[in-house]
């Protein structure tokens, strides 16, 4: 098991060091000098070359890389010229909000997904079936912003049970905090579910069909154990997957979702640096968000190794 | 009364080319603490058979007729009371032990599980009655075992784990479907000399299906040959093997490789194929492989019926006798 571990560790390093290098070249880049973005109605070209050199943009590409990586690697992903906050203050201001809205929608998403998914797997091509396949196929071709605008003309504005919009700490106000991400978090798990839903039901179908599963049948096993214990962990192992990269993705934030619902995340940190050229906070930002996609990743080989013992001791 | 009667049992499965007929109205009956052996080639209806005594046919399939276990038709039991009754009274031994034991589970779950069903078991006597009985099915350090999974156990070990739960339970009855096929050969004897120990011991029924006359003979106490959906010949295993009247289960036991031959000969394999099962039949089922068919095979269906002695029924115009007997 560690030697798996280890073996899986040494595997991510290559993987971390591309997408160091690719953050660094894609704001690189970009067009336009950085020097003129900063110095603004002030770009005289004395200016200009006086910022370049200080900023090291004179340097080779290469040796801007080397050095940017190096700075990295002892944790100084550099510092906003707008806000003069460091790319970490930023990052850890705004990741609770990401992070919070990623394990509500994940968790509501798996809720939905995951029982209706056995209940179908159970009695495949029945009436129960037939319509569930068919909402989650309706619910997967909805964009998120149209069910998010629905959610709220629905919940906020009919109903009144829920804010519409606005963001207060958890530590400060739980209750309504809770209440502010109810909305955003089901707009993301209702386009979440109909995913997760569809692999494991059509895993749990196949599985359904195995010989153990005959056998546990056979043994006189309750029905609720055959599909619980005998069925579901074995069926898993692509829903792990899947909820890995959907928990990747929305850590990155969510930049639709946090601007309708004005929720102060990662994803509107990322669109803030855009609109104002940023390009240091937009750089560390994606990075940090790459790494952590690579890191779940990694919790994901993990698991699998956990759910299924053939993996664990190498005979897969 | 016999503990199994199976009484003009049939099972169809819908197919895109229409109803097929796996089980075609078979009747069987096994007594208490007596082996059945269900031969025949594949496809023949002798797994569907066995599925149907369990109860564990495709959803999709229709069974018709009645199955009495232990004073209760099967076919018509509640699911209930079914669930209840498998594992404890009726217990079954797949063919494929690479694939009938649940490879995320382990050993011990799997055992422990099916104990803790049925019997008033609390962890700790589940746990002693599971080492037992792998002891008893001849595996070494049993307590290491349970904390290990099927891919860490060699094929001939996963089906003694196999033969374990079937028996954790003390079933009346055990029907083993081709408990030996996917093993190796040096493997078989020893499998099959457990099954039959145990079931001496345990005084339980047992039906042991395949293709393999030799499997059988001298374990059974009665033969049943299967052709095509039918039972086509049925006998004490010894006056079975002493003549056989039906010309499939002569080509079957024909069909056996043996020593004495010579090198490169050709074995006298079957030929032709059976016939299709989704057409209907006309006849006798085996009449167009038969070398000694006619044409009134062709036209009328052979019943099952004993002409010599009341036990040994066959269904054949033409029967054959076989003047030197084969010893069983």
């Amino acid at each position: 098991m560690l030697n798996f571990v280890v073996r899986r560790l040494l595997a991510i390093l290559p993987v971390l060091l591309a997408v160091s290098l690719l953050t660094f070249l894609i704001a690189s880049l970009l067009p336009g000098d950085l020097a003129f973005v900063i110095l603004g109605d002030q770009a005289t070209p004395e200016n200009v070359a006086a910022l370049r050199r200080d900023m090291g943009l004179d340097q080779p590409l290469w040796w801007r890389y080397l050095s940017w990586l190096g700075h990295v690697l002892q944790g100084d992903l550099g510092r906003s010229f707008r806000t003069g906050q460091t790319v970490l203050q930023a990052v850890a201001e705004r990741i609770p909000v990401s992070l919070q809205l990623m394990l509500m929608a994940e968790f509501i998403g798996l809720l939905i997904g995951v029982p209706v998914a056995i209940a179908c797997a159970a009695r495949a091509g029945g009436a129960f079936d037939r319509f569930m396949t068919g909402s989650a196929f309706a619910m997967l071709s909805m964009p998120s912003f149209l069910m998010a605008i629905l959610l709220i003309y629905l919940f906020a504005v009919e109903l009144h049970w829920l804010p519409a919009t606005g963001y207060v700490p958890f530590t400060e106000e739980p209750l309504a905090n809770l209440r502010f991400f109810v909305l955003p978090a089901l707009t993301l798990a209702l386009a979440e579910w109909p995913g997760i839903m569809r692999v494991l039901r059509s895993d749990m179908i196949a599985t359904l069909q195995e010989d153990y599963i005959a056998l546990a049948k056979a043994k006189g096993l309750k029905p609720s154990r055959i599909l619980f214990v005998h069925a579901l962990k074995p069926s898993s192992l692509t829903l792990v997957t899947v909820t890995g990269i959907n928990i990747g993705r929305l850590l990155g934030g969510t930049l639709i979702v946090e601007s309708i619902f004005a929720l102060p995340g990662i994803g509107r940190l990322l669109v803030g640096a855009i609109y104002t050229r940023d390009l240091v906070i937009l750089q560390g930002v994606v990075l940090l968000v790459a790494c952590g996609f690579v890191i779940v990743n990694f919790i994901v080989d993990m698991l699998y190794a956990v759910l299924d013992p053939r993996i664990r001791h190498g005979h897969a | 009364m016999p503990l199994l009667t199976i009484e003009d049992v049939a099972v169809e499965l819908p197919t895109p080319r229409g109803n097929l007929r796996a089980v075609d109205h078979v009747d069987l009956s096994l007594e208490a603490g007596r082996t059945l052996g269900i031969v025949g080639e594949s496809g023949c209806g002798k797994t569907m058979l066995s599925r149907a005594v369990l109860q564990l046919l495709p959803r999709k399939a229709k069974l018709t007729g009645r199955v009495m276990f232990d004073g209760q038709d099967l076919v018509r039991l509640d699911r209930e009371s079914l669930r209840q009754l498998r594992g404890r009274d009726l217990a079954v031994v797949f063919q494929d032990p690479m694939t009938s034991l649940n490879p995320v589970l382990t050993i011990g779950t799997q055992l422990m599980e099916t104990i803790q069903e049925h019997l008033e078991l609390d962890a700790s006597a589940a746990k002693a009655r599971s080492i037992e009985l792998l002891a008893a099915v001849g595996i070494p350090a049993p307590e290491q075992r349970l904390a290990q999974y099927p891919h860490q156990c060699s094929g001939g070990m996963r089906q003694r784990i196999a033969i374990a739960i079937a028996l954790s339970c003390e079933p009346k009855l055990l029907i083993a479907d081709e408990p030996t096929t996917a093993l190796d050969v040096t493997i078989q004897a020893q499998i099959l000399d457990l099954l039959a120990r145990e079931q001496q011991r345990r005084h339980m029924a047992m039906i042991i299906i395949t293709h393999d006359l030799g499997v059988v003979a001298g374990r059974a106490d009665e033969v049943a040959v299967m052709y095509a959906g039918r039972v086509v010949e049925r006998a004490p295993t010894p006056a079975l093997f002493k003549r056989m009247h039906m010309p499939y289960t002569e080509a079957l036991l024909a069909a056996i490789p043996k020593l004495e031959i010579t090198p490169h000969t050709p074995l006298p394999a079957i030929s032709g194929r059976p016939p299709d099962p989704t057409r209907p039949l006309q006849g006798c089922s085996f009449a167009p492989r038969c070398r000694y068919a006619t044409g009134h095979c062709r036209e009328a269906k052979p019943g099952l019926k004993g002409a010599e002695r009341p036990d040994h029924l066959y269904a054949c115009f033409h029967p054959i006798r076989m003047a030197e007997g084969i010893g069983a």
